[in-house]
């Protein structure tokens, strides 16, 4: 469950758990977080909440709402943002987000409309809006889209009629995955997410320490060619081509077109992708390079 | 044409099925859900059933003429009616097997003909199409997300933020009967048509899946697996797969042009 937390000078007040889908500050008491500071309006900002995505609106603020140290109108919530209203700050903690079983969370499952909508009972027009997302016929498509785009430019105010039926949504959410039954357990999952931000860090020091081709020989001699891209194509399209990728682990060299095969180090390459390592010499079309890597 | 399939990095079974019949110019690719196993039955009935069905109805078809009855072109009215046939199968195998209770699957397939692709979808397995290295998402996703995109309430950049990614709208079995969306696009010579399920561009951003194919698009089988490679380098939490099918020439149809359109796909 996300949770804002407010605190004034560094010193905690109150934590709020976010618990409906529309929740309200300002200084008059009726709001859900109440903050009795004459720097804060009335009605101040509110939170959105679809499902597990939050957004902070400010309501016409006299002061202004800032997120991260700028004013925002509107923001979706990441985790960690801080808020500012006055002297107050509100931290946005989204303990969902990356910790909880991502295999529960991220498998597929489909948003429908109630099971059995008691056709007795005709429902607000947030039902309306549920059965239109699923229920658009196909022909109806081009017309849908239009329908849509034209409640599109209402919903910008009426973002939170918006959120009612995608909360109701959640309420009538059918996850299909039964958990139960994964053979993977979350634990196994556990080492994987932490494994994934690895894999972005070593990324971008890969992207920091810059493999780069150096032309050897022919016309561009001299020249050099920083493999800035996670795919960099070497070769005269037509006659000869290999690709470089970048990777977690390093940069790899693969044949893709000609009937000659790239050279690395006086040795053919197969079919199979080859790690590079600094200084080696790939020969291409006729042309020398060289591989290293920078800094 | 050229797919690939990948369990990813995290799950356990893989989920996702596809198939391709280059003699009758079908693609089809599903990303099931369900629990234990059901998620494969589910794509799998969905791809076994659309290519059977599809095959059979080829035989009686001249896919150039409308269809009288509403005026569709008989691709689309072929697609709509195969659809049906996968959900309404699928949907029966899930209300009458337990093990197979809430099982469903999204849906992309395409259908080369007369120079046109037909491509019918439900839920968030998506078509590209690679014209003059530009790549252009030629489905639009029936998911939670894309109607927040939509109704403005989300940028596509913060809707890759978002914790809701999970969730379509529309699937393939969960109801009695399933709406799949179907246009029809022209298709030039140069093309490249990519399908993917969700695993792909969960992962990785739109702009290095058009690297990916526009750099390596001499070299479909390569190309599949460096998106796959891509995907779950990414963190590849989830099954990929991808079809990948490449215009040779024009195809336009002539008589027993069936027998030909083997020959203009890679």
């Amino acid at each position: 469950m996300a949770k804002l937390i407010l605190s004034l000078d560094d010193r905690v007040i109150k934590d709020f758990e976010i618990s409906k889908e529309r929740m309200t500050i300002g200084r008059k008491p009726h709001n859900d977080i109440q903050i009795d500071n004459l720097a804060v309006s009335g009605e101040h900002a509110m939170i959105m909440t679809i499902l597990n995505d939050s957004f902070l609106e400010d309501l016409g603020s006299t002061n202004g709402t800032m997120v991260n140290g700028k004013a925002v109108k509107k923001h979706f919530l990441q985790p960690d943002d801080v808020v500012e209203i006055g002297k107050y700050k509100l931290r946005y903690v989204n303990e969902k987000a990356g910790k909880v079983s991502q295999e529960e969370f991220e498998k597929t499952m489909v948003l429908r409309a109630p099971a059995n909508p008691a056709p007795a009972a005709p429902r607000p027009a947030a039902t309306n809006t549920q059965t239109d997302i699923r229920g658009g016929r196909p022909t109806d498509t081009q017309a849908g889209f239009q329908t849509s785009t034209v409640s599109g430019a209402g919903a910008a105010q009426s973002a939170s009629g918006q959120a009612a039926p995608a909360a109701k949504g959640a309420a009538d959410l059918v996850n299909t995955q039964t958990n139960a039954g994964n053979a993977q357990p979350n634990a196994a999952n556990a080492p994987q997410s932490p494994g994934k931000k690895a894999a972005e860090v070593q990324m971008q020091s890969g992207a920091e320490s810059g493999g780069t081709i150096q032309i050897l020989s022919g016309p561009n001699a001299g020249r050099e060619l920083p493999l800035s891209k996670p795919l960099t194509t070497l070769g005269k399209p037509g006659m000869q081509v290999a690709v470089i990728a970048r990777r977690p682990q390093g940069y790899f060299i693969t044949h893709v077109e000609g009937t000659n095969f790239p050279v690395v180090n006086g040795k053919s390459l197969d079919a199979q992708a080859q790690k590079l390592k600094d200084h080696d010499i790939i020969e291409l079309a006729g042309v020398k390079m060289e591989f290293f890597l920078k800094g | 044409m050229a797919t690939a399939t990948h369990t990813g990095m995290v799950r356990s079974h893989n989920e996702d099925s596809v198939n391709v019949e280059a003699d009758i110019g079908l693609a089809v690719l599903a990303d099931g859900m369900g629990g234990y196993n059901a998620g494969e039955v589910a794509s799998g009935i969905a791809t076994a059933l659309i290519t059977d069905e599809t095959k059979q109805a080829m035989m009686r078809l001249d896919l150039r003429k409308p269809d009288g009855a509403n005026g569709e072109t008989a691709p689309c009215a072929l697609l709509h009616d195969v659809v049906a046939k996968a959900n309404e199968s699928i949907y029966r195998a899930a209300n009458s097997q337990p093990q197979y209770a809430g099982m469903g699957t999204t849906l992309v397939v395409g259908l080369f003909y007369d120079n046109k692709v037909a491509v019918a979808h439900i839920g968030d397995s998506r078509c590209y199409r690679l014209r003059d290295n530009k790549l252009e998402q030629i489905t639009r996703d029936h998911s939670l997300l894309q109607e927040q995109i939509d109704s403005g309430l989300l940028t596509k950049e913060a809707a890759r933020r978002s914790q809701n990614k999970n969730l379509v709208t529309r699937a393939l079995g969960i109801e009695v009967s399933a709406a799949p969306e179907v246009h029809v696009h022209d298709v030039r010579s140069g093309d490249l048509y990519l399908m993917c399920s969700d695993g792909l561009n969960d992962m990785v951003e739109d702009e290095d899946i058009e690297l990916a194919v526009s750099s390596l698009s001499s070299n479909l089988p390569l190309a599949a697996s460096q998106l796959v490679q891509m995907a779950n380098d990414a963190g590849g939490r989830d099954n990929v797969s991808v079809v990948l099918i490449k215009i040779k020439k024009d195809f336009p149809a002539t008589d027993g042009w069936v027998s030909k359109v083997r020959s203009w796909f890679i």
